[in-house]
């Protein structure tokens, strides 16, 4: 899109963009190493990952400043009123996967040595996808790729398909070894907040096919988390 | 640029054209200015009990347009009209037309306050007076208040009917304007850039007015404010280069315009 006549309304609009790319970028660091340290038990690291999310709240705060003045200033119009709103938008979503990253990192804490390695494998499993997600979705908002966007919106299913494996599979530990409950229950919470990533993600999504198209997506988004409906019967 | 370019966008398809009665129909307008091409092929449908403003930058030929309606053209010795413009299906282009008749149908009010040096009351009594439109005096003082009244003029100026109109402020003296251009009882409003003189709270004022008669008249308004458009009408037309490029209702054409000379000019992305 070409330029506006007032240039500095132009720099306004830029320096929200960077704002959000740089609050993705440390967003994607954040769940990387909440996956990282969950996995390998580095308490260390997740104490960083635990320290780390004040700067995507403050970043969210500056976005909101920021898209308030600019709103105040230019009076924005179509899609340039768009792209704050949407900003907002987005903000607030980065800012919750920065919470659900800290959640699960503190949880490395939670889980003792003797966890067996093979139960934390689905969590990673779950994460690497999410991330890969996040990682996507922000690309796709860096372009303007509603196309992306959407490709990303559709392939949430993958998340919430294996999320519902990986939940009955620690149902499955946990009814052979009744010690592995407590664990287990933090790992069920972990990936818990993997598929709740992969719903702020979609949401990313829908808010960029909202910026370039003015409207939002009226199809149908597949949903395959059936956990929150299944009757899981211990006796049998 | 050939005709079917210049075709312009019906953005959505207006709800507010399917809601209500047309009540000015243009086809194929063209105005001239001795050679420059001021508007070119021109056809828009404008509906009757509603807004409708006309943007785009200056020298788009909004105002021009604007003019055609009531003839106020007709003045300028180098401008030339063709093409048809019908109000409620009358040409009124037509040879055998009135245009003083005319001009009492569709009133106007420009973008300096122009009150007339006379009183308050005169200023407003003028038009019925000329046009034969009040029986009595106390019919012609009836009209004169309730066109006060109706321009949310009245209770400022009721106890000094008989001061200068040009004593007023000047958003006073746009009221006292819209207030002759309704005491004729007109059908169509003609607004050329009515708050361009005036101070924010006295443009509310303006705004606030143009709500509150909007049920009982075809309003047209000129206006350079993108905001003032996107608050006061219901249908927007965005004018470029002589070119109807886009029109729709107001509030699609302020978030997603069809064509991207709107889309810039609305942004502030122009030329």
């Amino acid at each position: 899109m070409s330029d506006h006549t007032v240039k500095s309304y132009d720099d306004d609009l830029a320096s929200l963009k960077q704002m959000l790319a740089q609050m993705g970028g440390l967003a994607e660091e954040q769940l990387a190493n909440a996956i990282d340290a969950i996995a390998k038990r580095d308490t260390k690291l997740a104490d960083r990952v635990i320290a780390g999310d004040e700067k995507i709240d403050a970043l969210e705060h500056q976005i909101e400043e920021k898209s308030i003045l600019t709103i105040a200033k230019r009076q924005p119009m179509a899609q340039d009123l768009r792209q704050i709103i949407v900003a907002i938008r987005i903000s607030a979503d980065l800012e919750r996967i920065g919470d659900l990253a800290k959640n699960t990192a503190k949880r490395t804490h939670a889980i003792s040595e003797q966890m067996p390695r093979k139960l934390v494998s689905g969590l990673t499993r779950m994460g690497n996808l999410a991330q890969e997600q996040l990682k996507n979705i922000l690309d796709a908002y860096a372009r303007n790729d509603a196309d992306k966007a959407i490709l990303v919106w559709r392939s949430d299913e993958d998340i919430d398909a294996l999320y519902n494996s990986i939940f009955r599979e620690l149902l499955t530990y946990m009814m052979e070894d009744p010690r592995m409950i407590g664990p287990c229950t933090h790992l069920l919470f972990g990936t818990k907040n993997m598929e709740r990533i992969g719903d702020h993600t979609t949401n990313i999504a829908e808010n960029i096919y909202f910026l370039v198209h003015g409207k939002a997506i009226t199809e149908e988004r597949p949903k395959k988390d059936s956990t929150s409906t299944t009757n899981y019967n211990l006796t049998t | 640029m050939d005709a079917s370019t210049r075709t312009p966008t019906l953005s959505h398809n207006p709800r507010i054209l399917a809601e209500r009665e047309t009540k000015i129909v243009a086809h194929d307008v063209n105005v001239y200015y001795g050679e420059k091409h001021a508007i070119k092929d021109l056809s828009i449908d404008i509906p009757d009990r509603a807004v409708s403003a006309f943007i785009g930058p200056s020298g788009c030929g909004k105002s021009t347009f604007l003019r055609s309606i009531n003839r106020m053209n007709d003045t300028i010795p180098s401008c030339r009209v063709t093409g048809d413009i019908l109000v409620d299906g009358k040409n009124i282009y037509d040879r055998d037309l009135d245009v003083v008749q005319l001009r009492a149908r569709v009133g106007m009010v420009f973008q300096k306050p122009n009150p007339f040096p006379k009183s308050i009351f005169e200023n407003v009594a003028y038009g019925p007076r000329i046009h034969g439109i009040a029986k009595s005096k106390a019919d012609l003082e009836e009209i004169v208040v309730s066109s006060l009244k109706k321009a949310s003029l009245f209770d400022e100026v009721k106890d000094r009917l008989d001061h200068s109109g040009t004593s007023l402020s000047g958003g006073q003296q746009q009221r006292l304007c819209i207030a002759r251009a309704i005491a004729v009882n007109p059908e169509i409003i003609l607004m050329d850039e009515p708050c361009s003189a005036l101070d924010p709270i006295a443009s509310a004022r303006i705004e606030e007015l143009i709500d509150e008669i909007r049920q009982n008249y075809c309003i047209i308004i000129v206006t350079h404010s993108m905001q003032q458009a996107a608050r006061v009408s219901q249908l927007t037309a965005f004018f470029h280069l002589g070119d109807l490029v886009e029109f729709g209702d107001t509030d699609e054409m302020f978030t997603t315009p069809k064509d991207k000379r709107t889309q810039d000019y609305i942004t502030g992305r122009f030329g």
